[in-house]
């Protein structure tokens, strides 16, 4: 089968399959039912998507797999879709991410279920378009669809301040999404006509639009608070605790493994290579505010007590790191940002897993309330131990690829950002093994006495993530092969 | 050859097998099987060391291309190994002492259930593992991967008995400790990537011209900073003694074969950017000695059996660097090896103490074992004797050629280095004659237990000792033997590049070189001599220390001024941010728009009173108003 003779490509497929799939969850009233079919149909995707990187091709930016329908035609945008290796990245992290989620989170019963797995698969068609979009237009049409029915999820299926939590996430997402719009109409009128319209919205228009360096600067923060909210960066990052602490874990999930790195997508598709003068132009201020929230992030970890605030504050230092590195603009520090991406969703759904595991069996996710499980569920603690050092970027795990290679593209830029940015892996292993030892370590005490060894079907996803963990820790080679044609492609806009 | 040396992965390879077997097939092998699995492959890549080493003795350099471990345009780190006469070195005392250890455990750790038993022997095999890595990686990263390796199977091991809390924080401490030197290595290594390009030990080092002196300044200030960490130098050595935590096995690997030889291993590898960076050997000379003597303070007043040992391992590792400082490289190198045998040696009869003691570390309440474990006492007495640097024993002639290399750089280096020699006879027979000179002061359930160890204990100690006394023997100074230094003549290809370009300092001459090594001999004897005199009729006082005694049975209280000026602001740090900032600044700023919005919207609402009379008035006025302006503006 020569995929360029198929009558549907693949980020269509990847697209189109799950956003059916999601409407059709919704009509199912029987749970035991959605809840199959929501695990089939990612399966599937995951199948697709499989598929689609046997298909790929690493030598070249936008390989054939990509597709332009007429969609508003006098107004200049195309349904446009298409994959390069960070798109093939990105799909395949999502595709694996949503079996893996249905699976470790399958026991638990939701209130109308058919609601819940419809608006999980949308949220699945939303980020896979958001990976595939190649129309700015396309691209916030699904920025969207990814994020509505996430607000949907926290504000149902959440904890008991759900409704908090959820307002003030949706107004800072919904503040950014504008920002954004205004950003995008604004660069719109700047571009060169087409066929049928005045200007477009396609890709290559917007990497051409006639901006000057003036309008660029100012632009410029439009799309990066859009962006920095979604990572989140420093000082932009409020929301993120509260959200991750109230949503349902398996939102959380989906919020801190993949919709995060729909922020960073965004930053080095619709961002940098869109304003390469303002990114050259305010690279000093975007990677301070990003070494500043590191450390603040780290920080403030530490003295967390709940473990989901926890995760949510590691994952901000972490996610500042990336951001830091995109704006290094080096090839080395780009190659591992587009590493880490990979890396720190699998590791950080591993975490929640983790911690929605020891919460289902203890009731309590207070670190100081908790103690000694690992006599308990040793295999467990070994999943843990193993996601934790991960998360601390120990060589041989995934995680020391990307960052190795991140501070070295930083050191290039900046070698005190460098020094005091590695400061927080110090700090990591301050609070990530603080954590081990009061949570899992140490004597069981009456909240933990309880706890029994994890069962199968959660073995066997905690060891597809630490097969994930160690493959691409000791071979990343593969993942570096998939991105160096997007990596060369934005380099090559500063030039 | 060639084909033959391109095997050596399986030296590490052995040992990270044995970890899977064991820690897969934790509930299923019986204490036997995990003791052979364990003890096996680490003998099985000492053979092939064995092996390795002959075939590198007359001086080759093998390096073996296994796959790209990065590959970009602006980076290739291959996952390569490098096998020369340094390394072989390393290879044959980390799987010939590591062996010995593994063996020793299997009756040490023998009241283990028998799943944790096979957990043990897995960290364990993990260790040497890691190590293998460290000494065999062709390049930086690749060392870095064993360099962050043992640092986790340290903590591992650290905490084993992960119910105590104290062994956890323990544990913790010499992670955290280490990651903190690790940054320097880290940023040496980028700045390494940045400048050279390559991070390939012969790559960098043939490369040296494409470095200034700042930057080679740099990344060895830097890359001795990761060694501080790893092995535990001022001021980041407070670590190692509390690594005591762990079963006293792990003390003799961690102190002997492994983990804090790592820092010197790193530094005689890197030998030819230190010898281009006058600045940064002065820096390692002085933190080294400064450490030697520190340490060896420390280790006058303690009482834990363990804690002495530990203190004195800081101590000697310190002289190890002021060796690297003052450009000795070799006499690093051959006092690394005394030490693993006398340490490795010392803590093994430190742990058949204990066992026989029934856990009791004190040795205030030891004294007269002699009589009770033979063996024990007669091994642990020479390597006493060769720690204190007694000739002919190992330590001397290590000590003597560190001793001798700081007097032709410096005579102040020397007096100091000395000085500590003579505290490091008194202690360590300080802890003799607690122990084993005098009469038992222990209780009589003690006294009653008191037994010599089983076998798969004392033959280790024994081979040991036969290593702690003859192990110097391949270094005999000039002065003694003509040509009798063959680790020196093995060795040279390594440092080749780094003599080549020292400036040869005056030789001493024959009748100086006698007397330095008669005064320090002379001195150190001295020491010991009053050190087990007093100490064979020690009693049980129950007097507290008082003065300069206090300060340093408290190890002059460093661990207390880390925890005031690092971990309490820290610590305070991280709860204003996370009370005060977030919560009043970044999030309040939030949550205030979010409020601010509410409370405009409940007073605008008031507009709408759905009172018809209201709306036309606002009609009424706004077109008032628009009339105004229209008008006048």
């Amino acid at each position: 089968m020569d995929p360029k003779n198929i009558w549907i490509t693949f980020p269509e497929l990847l697209t189109w399959f799950p956003l059916l799939a999601g409407v059709v969850a919704f009509m199912i009233r029987e749970d035991k039912k959605v809840k199959a079919w929501a695990l089939t149909a990612s399966l599937v995707t995951l199948g697709i998507s499989i598929v689609s990187l046997v298909y790929s091709d690493n030598t070249k930016h936008f390989y054939l797999n990509n597709v332009s329908y007429f969609w508003l035609k006098y107004v200049g945008s195309n349904l446009s879709l298409g994959l390069d290796g960070m798109g093939h990245m990105l799909t395949a992290l999502t595709a694996v991410a949503f079996p893996l989620i249905f699976i470790a989170t399958g026991k638990t019963s939701f209130k109308n279920a058919n609601a819940y797995y419809g608006l999980m698969l949308l949220t699945q068609a939303g980020l896979m378009g958001v990976f595939t979009a190649m129309d700015v237009l396309i691209f916030y049409f699904f920025w969207e669809l990814a994020v509505i029915p996430a607000y949907f999820l926290c504000s149902r299926w959440g904890g008991e301040r759900r409704i908090q939590a959820t307002f003030k996430f949706f107004v800072y997402t919904f503040a950014g999404s504008l920002l954004m719009l205004i950003g995008i109409m604004y660069v719109y009128t700047h571009t060169y006509p087409t066929a049928y319209s005045e200007h477009s919205f396609s890709m290559s228009a917007f990497y051409n639009a006639t901006l000057t360096a003036k309008e660029q600067n100012w632009v410029f923060w439009l799309f990066f608070i859009a962006f920095a909210i979604k990572m989140p960066v420093f000082p932009f990052h409020t929301w993120q605790p509260d959200t991750y602490e109230q949503a349902p874990t398996s939102t959380t999930m989906v919020l801190s493994g993949i919709m995060v790195k729909m922020g960073i997508f965004a930053v080095i598709r619709w961002l940098v290579p869109v304003f390469p003068a303002a990114a050259t132009r305010f690279d000093n201020i975007v990677i301070g505010l990003s070494v500043v929230g590191m450390i603040y992030a780290s920080l403030i970890a530490i003295k967390q007590d709940d473990l989901k605030r926890f995760v949510a504050w590691s994952s901000i230092a972490h996610i500042g790191l990336m951001c830091a590195a995109i704006f290094a603009k080096s090839s080395i520090g780009l190659q591992g940002v587009m590493i880490q991406m990979f890396s720190h969703g699998i590791n950080i759904i591993g975490m929640w897993i983790v911690v929605d595991l020891v919460e289902k069996q203890t009731g309590t996710r207070k670190i100081s309330e908790l103690g000694g499980i690992a006599h308990k569920a040793p295999a467990l603690t070994i999943f843990l131990v193993v996601i934790a050092l991960a998360n601390i970027a120990l060589p041989l795990t995934n995680a020391f690829v990307g960052e190795f290679m991140m501070f070295s593209g930083l050191f290039k830029f900046n070698m005190i950002y460098t020094a005091v940015a590695l400061v927080s892996i110090i700090l990591a292993a301050v609070y990530t093994l603080n954590m081990v030892q009061k949570v899992f370590y140490g004597e069981a005490n009456a909240v933990t006495n309880a706890v029994q060894e994890i069962s199968f079907n959660q073995k066997l996803v905690l060891s597809v993530l630490v097969v994930f963990i160690f493959l691409f820790g000791v071979f990343p080679q593969p993942l570096l092969d998939l991105t160096k044609e997007t990596v060369s492609a934005i380099l090559l806009r500063f030039k | 050859m060639r084909n033959v040396l391109h095997m050596v992965w399986l030296i590490p390879v052995l040992p990270l097998l044995g970890f899977l077997l064991n820690g897969l097939g934790r509930k299923k092998v019986s204490k036997g099987l995990a003791g052979i699995i364990g003890s096996g492959t680490v003998f099985l890549s000492f053979l092939i060391s064995v092996y390795v080493f002959f075939i590198v003795k007359g001086g080759n350099t093998y390096v073996a291309h296994y796959f790209d471990f990065i590959n970009t345009d602006a980076l290739k780190i291959g996952f390569d190994f490098q096998v020369d006469p340094l390394s072989s070195l390393f290879l044959l005392i980390i799987t010939g002492v590591g062996f010995l250890i593994h063996v020793y455990s299997t009756a040490y750790m023998h009241d283990e259930e028998p799943k944790d038993f096979a957990k043990y022997f897995a960290f364990l095999n993990l260790f040497v593992f890691s190590m293998l890595l460290l000494v065999m990686g062709a390049n930086y990263v690749i060392m870095f991967i064993g360099w962050e390796g043992v640092g986790l199977c340290s903590y591992l091991l650290i905490g084993y008995w992960f119910k105590n809390t104290n062994y956890n924080i323990a544990a913790k401490k010499a992670f955290i400790m280490n990651r903190i030197g690790d940054l320097g290595f880290l940023l040496a290594v980028f700045w390494l990537v940045s400048k050279v390009g390559s991070v390939d030990f012969h790559h960098v080092f043939a490369n040296t011209s494409k470095l200034s002196t700042t930057d080679i300044t740099g990344i060895t200030l830097l890359l001795f900073v990761g060694a501080m960490g790893k092995s535990a130098q001022i001021p980041l050595y407070t670590w190692l003694p509390d690594a005591m935590a762990g079963p006293t096995p792990v003390s003799a690997l961690i102190h002997a074969a492994t983990m804090v030889t790592a820092g010197i291993y790193m530094i005689a590898r890197s030998n030819i950017l230190y010898t281009m960076a006058p600045v940064s050997q002065n820096v390692v000379a002085v933190v080294g000695l400064a450490t030697a003597i520190l340490a060896a303070t420390i280790a006058l007043k303690q009482n834990d059996i363990k804690k002495v040992l530990a203190y004195s391992t800081v101590s000697q590792l310190g002289y190890m660097f002021l060796a690297l400082g003052v450009g000795a490289y070799t006499g690093a190198v051959f006092h690394v090896m005394t030490h693993a045998f006398f340490k490795a040696l010392l803590f093994l009869g430190a742990g058949s103490v204990i066992h026989a003691m029934s856990g009791e570390q004190d040795i205030r309440n030891m004294g007269g074992l002699k009589k009770h474990m033979s063996a024990t006492h007669i091994t642990f007495l020479l390597g006493c004797l060769a720690i204190a640097g007694m000739p002919p024993f190992s330590g001397f002639f290590s000590k003597d050629e560190i001793l001798a290399a700081a007097y032709a750089k410096n005579p102040i280096l020397w007096v100091v280095g000395v000085g500590g020699a003579i505290m490091t006879a008194f202690y360590m027979f300080r802890l003799y004659g607690m122990t084993f000179l005098g009469k038992f002061r222990g209780t009589h359930e003690q006294e009653h237990h008191l037994h010599e160890s089983p076998k798969a204990i004392t033959i280790p100690l024994i081979i040991l000792a036969i290593l702690s006394v003859i192990g110097g023997w391949i270094g005999i100074p000039e002065i003694f033997m003509h040509g009798g230094h063959l680790l020196e003549e093995f060795l040279a290809p390594v440092f080749a590049q780094s003599n080549a370009i020292t400036v040869k300092q005056s030789a001493l001459s024959h009748s100086q070189e006698y007397m330095l090594m008669g005064i320090s001999v002379a001195l150190a004897l001295g020491a010991l001599l009053y050190a087990w005199n007093k100490f064979s009729k020690y009693q049980k006082t129950g007097k507290e220390e008082t003065g300069l005694g206090k300060v340093l049975e408290n190890k002059w209280y460093v661990d207390e001024l880390y925890d005031s000026i690092i971990v309490k602001p820290v610590l305070a740090i991280g709860k204003y941010f996370n009370n005060v900032v977030e919560k009043k600044g970044i999030d309040g700023f939030v949550n205030g728009i979010g409020k601010a919005v509410n409370y405009s919207s409940r007073q605008i609402r008031l507009l709408q009173s759905g009172q018809v009379g209201a709306y036309v008035l606002m009609m009424v006025l706004g077109i008032l108003i628009l009339f105004i302006v229209q008008l006048f503006l």
